[in-house]
Parts: C-alpha cells; structure tokens; sequence
C-alpha cells in the first residue's frame, strides 16, 4: 500500500474487477467508505451496482483489485472471510429470512453459533430491536406469517443484531409493495441516526437525497460521479449521469 | 366338484397345509428386514453422496475430485441392473466374507438406494433458494453451518415425498433376492408353487401381500406428509 491507511476509512477498493465469464461487470472501482459515513448507490439496471455490493462482503470474488476492510486486505488467500463477515450486515431485496426459523430464532442464529454472544443475551438484544421497531409480538412467529414491510425490517435487524460495522443494502424496498416501503426507509433512517456506516443500492431517490452523504453514480461498470447529493441531483456534471437523472426523477 | 369347492380346497393346500402362510409371512419378515436397513444406509450414504456431487473442493483449475467419484458412483449404480449388483455383490466381491445373505443383500439394495437418494437429497439442496444460503454467508456461518442449519432443514420437507416413494420401490425391488437363495415373500410364494404344482394361490397371495402393504403406508406417509405441512404453516 503506497498511502498509509487512515484510522476513519472502514472499507476501501482499489481498482476492483469482477468478470463473469467473458463479461466485464466491474471496470477499476476505487472507492473508500469512512466510519458513520452514508454512501448511496445508483445507476440503470445491470450496471454492476449489486456486484459492487457483494463484492463488499465477498458473496461475488472479485476476479481483480483489493478490497481493504478495517485495514486489511480481504481478498488475501488466507483470510477468515467468515469472521469478515460477521462485522458486515447485509440486506437483500427479497428478505431471505430463514422460513423454518421463527423470528427470534432467525436473528439469533448467527451470533450465538458463532460464539458472538450467549443464547440469553442474543435473546434479550433481539427482544429489545422488536420492540423497538413495535414488533415484538411477532417473536414467535413464522416469517410466512409476516407481511413484506414486517419480514424486511426483521431482516434488517437480523443482520444488526450481530453488531456489524457496516451494513450494506441491495434494494431493500424493491420487492415491496408500495403502502410498505415507508416502514423498511423509516427502520433504516433510524440507523442512520445511530451513526451506522451504510451502503446502500437503491432506486428511491427521495431517501438517497435525504439520507446519502456521498451518492455514486454507477453505469457500464464504473463510477462514473460521485458527488454529495445536493451537487449530484442538481447539477450533475457527466452527461451519463444527466441522462439517467433526467428518466428517474 | 363345484367350482367353489375346488377353490376351497386349493386354497387349503396351498395357504394353509403345512402352515404355509406362516412361511410367506416370514418371507414378508425378511422382505421388510431389508428393505428397511438398505432404506437407512440409503439415505445416510446418499446424503453423504449429494454433498459430494455438490462440493466445490477443486484440485487445479477444473477437477472436482469428489464430484467425479459420486457421479462415476451413481452413473454405474443406475446403468446396470439391481439383479446383477446383487449378484456380483455375492458371488464376487463379498464371495469369501462370512457375512449371511440378509447382511449382503441389505448392502447391495443399500449401496443401490444411495445412488437414487442421492439424486433426491440433490434436487432438495438445489431446490432451496439461493438467496438462503447468502443469507447464512452473509451473516457469517460457514458454508457447512449453512448447509446444516440453513438449507437442509428446508431440503429436508421439499425430499420427504420423494424419499417415501423411492422407499415403496425398495420395497419391491428386493422381491429379486432370490436369486441369491434369500427366502423373502416372493421366494416364498414361488416355493410354495413348486411344492403344489398350483401357482394361482401362492403368488396372488404373495401379489396381495405386497399390494396391502404399500397400501398401508401410503397412507402412513401421506399422513406425515400432512402434519409436516401443518408443522410451520406451510404449503411446500
Ligand atoms: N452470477 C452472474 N453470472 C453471470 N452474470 C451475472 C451474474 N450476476 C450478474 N451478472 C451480470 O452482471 C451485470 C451486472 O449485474 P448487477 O446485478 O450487478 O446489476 P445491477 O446494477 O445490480 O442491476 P439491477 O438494478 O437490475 O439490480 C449484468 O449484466 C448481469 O447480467
Ligand atoms: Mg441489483
């Protein structure tokens, strides 16, 4: 590493590739995300935005570049990427809570087979995020039995109730119907609140406005601006990036 | 003689002289015996066998070691008949072992259940969704604590049918150890045939034998089938 690695950058990529085969999804993305920073990704569809984002936590291998996490390098060879992980929360557009695991059992899963904490304690911390969110009574439940909105923000607090670092967003509303989104953006205006460094893959672009620091505009692979959203909504300087604003907003 | 009087008496000699029902109920015993323990075997071999197949261990850039061996396994389990892996499992490979014939035959229909099980437990982990198991990534459990824990539990509804029903085939499968001097419920029958000269008796006994017990636990299995169902709500 030619610069030295500053104390408040929590994830860097440095010229992070990813082909599929023959196809070139990520092109060279340099990107550093700082501690309670709120960094927001958009572009049209299949310009690598999700790629970007599950290279972050290595679901996709990146196939070129680094990826430097609270210092270290994630894509070396020797790397515990499990215990990587448990520092990073993610959220995907279709929930993916466990359908066998009742609600409690789904967020306690993962940090007590992994020793992160005692049954009791992942227990009471879950009961604690249900209530919060005015979900407690749901504890017991099956997710089936859960609307989209519910099933979402139980998912959210699934990944939180590992304490993550960091936790990234792939289109968390997406998937929802519309009279439900305001309940998963509302959850997660909250962790912003908190102070969580957030990634976040979205299409709404009223909460990007509101909630980003830092907005990425992705296409073809690359980060082609990247701007506080202020700057990048009003005056967008690439003429890519005029384009796409101009169709979504 | 009436025709009924005739049936009468055939019936008499052929089921009940010599207590010969008893005989095709211990067949039914042995039939049951195997198909049961070559059942368990199955399974427990034919998970292992679907996890190999699935394996992402690579020696160098393209060889899947394990995955080579379960399909070799599998492809030559499928490609040649029951009768003849029993055969050779007797007369060749456990020839000189002093294992009873029941011990060998539950091997053979074992070793043989496992290559289709393990095509079952397969399609069950492929049906599962993947965004399951990049949920258990994501939140740090392991590849084999996500299997476990994450995706098996889900296969495990999505197979049971069909591993009900690869045990119904089993169970009539084994009707071919005679052929390495088992005496099972076929067997059975067609000694008694040979002692009477009556065939009509013996083997629609032993036919109605069979068909009872499918019958039964059919229906034993579509039962658990629907509790399962009921367990969480679901309708997979
Ligand atoms: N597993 C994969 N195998 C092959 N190609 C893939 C795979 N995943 C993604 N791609 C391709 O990579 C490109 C980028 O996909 P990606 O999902 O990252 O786009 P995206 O920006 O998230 O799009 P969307 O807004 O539709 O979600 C697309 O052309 C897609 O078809
Ligand atoms: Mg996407």
């Amino acid at each position: 590493m030619a610069e030295p690695f500053e104390e408040s950058t929590l994830i860097e990529t440095i010229d992070l590739q990813k082909h599929f085969g023959s196809l070139h999804v990520l092109r060279g993305i340099n990107q550093q995300v700082k501690r309670g920073e709120k960094v927001v990704v958009i572009g049209p569809s299949g310009s690598g935005k999700s790629t970007f984002l599950r290279c972050l936590n290595l679901l996709e291998e990146p196939t070129g570049g680094t990826i430097l996490f609270e210092g270290a390098d994630i894509t070396a060879k020797h790397t515990d990427i499990n215990r990587v992980r448990r520092k990073m929360g993610m959220v995907f557009q279709q929930f993916n809570l466990f359908p066998h695991m009742t609600v409690l059992q789904n967020m306690v899963l993962a940090p007590v087979r992994l020793k992160v904490m005692p049954r009791p304690e992942a227990e009471e911390k879950a009961m604690g995020l249900l209530t919060r969110i005015g979900l407690k009574e749901k504890a017991d439940q099956y997710p089936r039995a859960l609307s989209g909105g519910q099933q979402q923000r139980i998912a959210i607090l699934r990944a939180l109730n590992m304490n993550p670092d960091i936790m990234l967003f792939d289109e968390p509303t997406s998937a929802l119907d519309p009279e439900m989104v305001g309940e998963v953006l509302d959850l997660m205006r909250q962790l912003v609140n908190d102070g969580m460094t957030m990634v976040v893959v979205t299409h709404e672009m009223g909460f990007a406005r509101e909630v980003g620091d830092r907005i990425l505009f992705m296409d073809e692979g690359l980060i082609v601006e990247e701007a506080p959203p202020a700057q990048l909504f009003a005056a967008p300087r690439k003429e890519r990036t005029q384009r796409f604003l101009e169709k979504v907003l | 003689m009436g025709f009924l009087e005739q049936l009468s008496r055939d019936f008499q000699n052929n089921i009940i002289a010599g207590d010969r029902y008893m005989m095709l109920l211990r067949g039914l015993g042995t039939t049951l015996l195997i198909a049961l323990c070559a059942a368990i075997i199955g399974i427990v071999l034919g998970s292992v066998i679907a996890l190999m197949r699935l394996s992402n261990f690579r020696l160098g850039k393209r060889f899947y070691p394990f995955r080579a061996i379960s399909s070799f396994y599998v492809d030559v389990i499928r490609g040649t008949p029951m009768v003849v892996q029993l055969m050779i499992m007797y007369y060749i490979i456990l020839a000189a072992s002093s294992l009873s014939k029941e011990v060998i035959a539950i091997i053979s229909f074992g070793l043989n259940s496992a290559a289709y099980t393990s095509e079952i437990v397969r399609g069950g982990i492929l049906a599962v969704d993947k965004g399951q198991s990049e949920a258990g990534r994501s939140l740090g459990l392991s590849a084999s604590q996500t299997m476990l824990l994450v995706v098996l539990p889900q296969s495990v509804r999505i197979v049971i049918p069909s591993l009900f029903n690869e045990f119904i085939m089993l169970l009539k499968e084994t009707s071919v150890v005679g052929f390495i001097g088992l005496m099972d419920l076929t067997k059975a029958g067609d000694f008694i045939r040979s002692r009477t000269y009556a065939a009509f008796f013996p083997l629609l006994s032993v036919a109605v034998i069979y068909f009872v017990i499918v019958s039964i636990l059919t229906r034993v299995f579509a039962r658990i089938e629907r509790g399962l169902r009921k367990g969480d709500g679901r309708t997979i």
